[in-house]
């Protein structure tokens, strides 16, 4: 104690050190994250074209090109978020809202944590030998999404459990002290606001979905092909079905086998496309999850 | 005024192994305002809440006795809990509008109970929110959200929604404590109002607000009701002492 006077403000350089380290990490994680984007673009765009986008990679027709891929892609996902949302959504809806605190929950819990810490290759192995050759779905697109419906099960059950934790128990309460049922108040209250947390998990599913590769290799295989359309509308549509039962590789595949085979430049190309559709999905969910807040 | 539309008989409720309730014994009037007073924890809520079976959703509960309702126990086998909840409606002491417009909140209700007609629920919606005293106040802004209401309006946008299904019973459990001064004072005028329709049971921790607004009142002490009647008399002269230790604010 030095008298009475207020001013003797100490200085800090510790703090200032401090501070200084935060800032830089974050920095550096900013610029290494564009630096990697930007990379991949300036070795791919020179790939880039229209025919590389819209035509299969065929030594016959001398062409170079991903569509098949992209649109093997978009079958992934969309089977893989079909499959995984619902169940996913299901289980968090039973811990949260039905089952009784106590070892189950907790044992569930437990196993889904495990899961999501289960190297992918493994979920490979298991989706070839169980859906491949035990249900008979050999490689497939269909066997494919199926291995990853299991790998995304945990971020889709966590993060629908985390936002239905975050509503308050007073609309429960509200809403069961009218008289609805449990389930009617899930629908109607609950999964309203739980949308933007349930979005979030599927954001991240749908990361982890376009970036695997080893579990998609044993499963799913490699094929480039674009279902072959044409005849009726039905007809069109019985084939769009079909192609999920044949085998078909993602954009990370093909960038995997071309890197593989030394084809660089048609790996950065497609490392680009795939840069672009997780931007655009994260972009697509963020709006909708904003959209959903402000009704 | 004088029929009773509930009779508790011998009611003992046991969270786990705490006796929560004790014998509680209640001749609830038809078309009247009765008010539960008492110190935290003495159970006012917990009776309250026995009243619409909205402790049937906690866990390790026990109950025994009887809530007649008309007539019918309220606790038989056969009650349907929806039918039940329909008839006696709840508002809580936190208003607890759900993140929808004001219209969808007060038509929550209706529609649960099957209401779809568009007319029907419009004017459902607008005959309840004049019940609660806030149509004026939103009557422009129907579509907005009930979550940017003021707290005042938001525990009155509670009790329209409440009134929405015509229920006979309105339990309200400390509805004002939340609430500044002036939005205190029109909700309990509110509860003058409402007591010509329904019969309205409220818990309230003020004094002054039981006087003013109940016909009966119940002094609950640890479970039990101490003292039980027409409130002018059991604030005037109560019979048991510590009842008048209460009232008189030497403990609580
Ligand atoms: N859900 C619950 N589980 C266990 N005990 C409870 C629960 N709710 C209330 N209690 C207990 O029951 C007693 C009465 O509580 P309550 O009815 O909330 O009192 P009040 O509304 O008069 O303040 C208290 O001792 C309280 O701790
Ligand atoms: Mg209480």
């Amino acid at each position: 104690m030095t008298g009475d006077t207020l001013y003797h403000k100490k200085k800090r350089p510790l703090e200032a050190l401090l501070l200084g380290a935060v800032y830089g990490a974050a920095s550096v994680s900013v610029l290494l994250l564009c630096g990697v984007i930007g990379y991949v673009f300036a070795k791919g765009a020179g790939t880039l074209s229209w025919s590389f986008l819209t035509t299969v990679t065929s030594a016959l027709k001398q062409t170079v090109g991903i569509a098949g891929n992209l649109v093997n892609t978009l079958y992934i996902i969309v089977l893989t978020l079909l499959a995984a949302t619902p169940i996913g959504v299901g289980a968090a809806i039973y811990l949260n809202e039905y089952a009784k605190p106590g070892r189950l929950v907790r044992l569930i819990e437990f196993t889904t944590e495990t899961l999501s810490g289960i190297p992918s290759v493994l979920f490979g192995l298991f989706g070839m030998v169980f859906f491949g050759e035990v249900l008979g779905l050999g490689y497939s697109l269909l066997s494919g999404a199926f291995t990853l419906t299991l790998m995304v099960l945990p971020l889709i059950v966590r993060n629908a459990q985390e936002a239905l934790r975050t509503v308050p128990d007073s609309y429960r309460s509200g809403a069961l002290g009218m008289g609805a049922s449990r389930w009617h108040m899930i629908r109607t209250i609950l999964l309203p606001s739980a949308i933007p947390g349930i979005l979030t998990g599927i954001i991240l599913a749908v990361g982890r979905i376009v970036g695997e590769s080893a579990a998609l290799l044993f499963t799913a295989g490699s094929a480039r092909l674009l279902p072959r359309l044409g005849g009726g509308l039905l007809e069109n549509v019985k084939k769009l079905g079909g192609k999920a039962l044949e085998s078909g590789g993602t954009l990370t595949i093909e960038l995997y086998l071309q890197m593989q085979n030394g084809k660089y430049d048609v790996a950065f190309g497609a490392g680009c496309v795939l840069i672009v559709i997780v931007l655009c999905i994260n972009l697509w969910m963020k709006l909708l999850a904003g959209r959903w807040k402000t009704r | 005024m004088e029929k009773s539309k509930l009779l508790v008989k011998d009611l003992n409720l046991y969270y786990g192994a705490n006796r929560a309730l004790k014998d509680v014994e209640m001749e609830i009037r038809d078309k009247a305002v009765t008010a539960l007073i008492g110190p935290s924890g003495c159970g006012k809520s917990t009776f309250l809440k026995c009243i619409n079976r909205m402790n049937d959703l906690v866990e390790n509960v026990r109950i025994r006795g009887q809530v007649l309702l008309d007539g019918e126990n309220i606790y038989d086998r056969r009650v349907d809990t929806t039918l039940l909840r329909k008839k006696v409606g709840m508002v809580f002491q936190q208003p607890n509008p759900f993140p929808m417009s004001i219209y969808d909140n007060v038509a929550y209700g209706p529609r649960l109970h099957g209401v779809k007609a568009k007319q029907e629920l419009d004017s459902i919606v607008e005959e309840a929110l004049k019940g609660a005293a806030i149509f004026e106040e939103v009557k422009d802004r129907l579509k907005k959200p009930a979550l940017g209401l003021s707290g005042g309006q938001q525990q009155r946008l509670c009790i329209a929604r409440a009134l929405a299904v015509r229920p006979e019973v309105l339990l309200m459990d400390e509805p004002t404590s939340a609430l500044d001064p002036i939005s205190t004072s029109k909700v309990e005028e509110l509860m003058e109002a409402l007591k010509k329709s329904y019969t309205v049971v409220v818990v309230t921790h003020n004094m002054q607000q039981a006087a003013r607004v109940s016909d009966d009142t119940a002094f609950f002490l640890l479970g039990a009701v101490v003292e039980f009647g027409p409130t002018a008399a059991l604030f005037s002269r109560p019979r048991d002492k510590r009842t008048e230790d209460y009232i008189t604010g030497r403990f609580g």
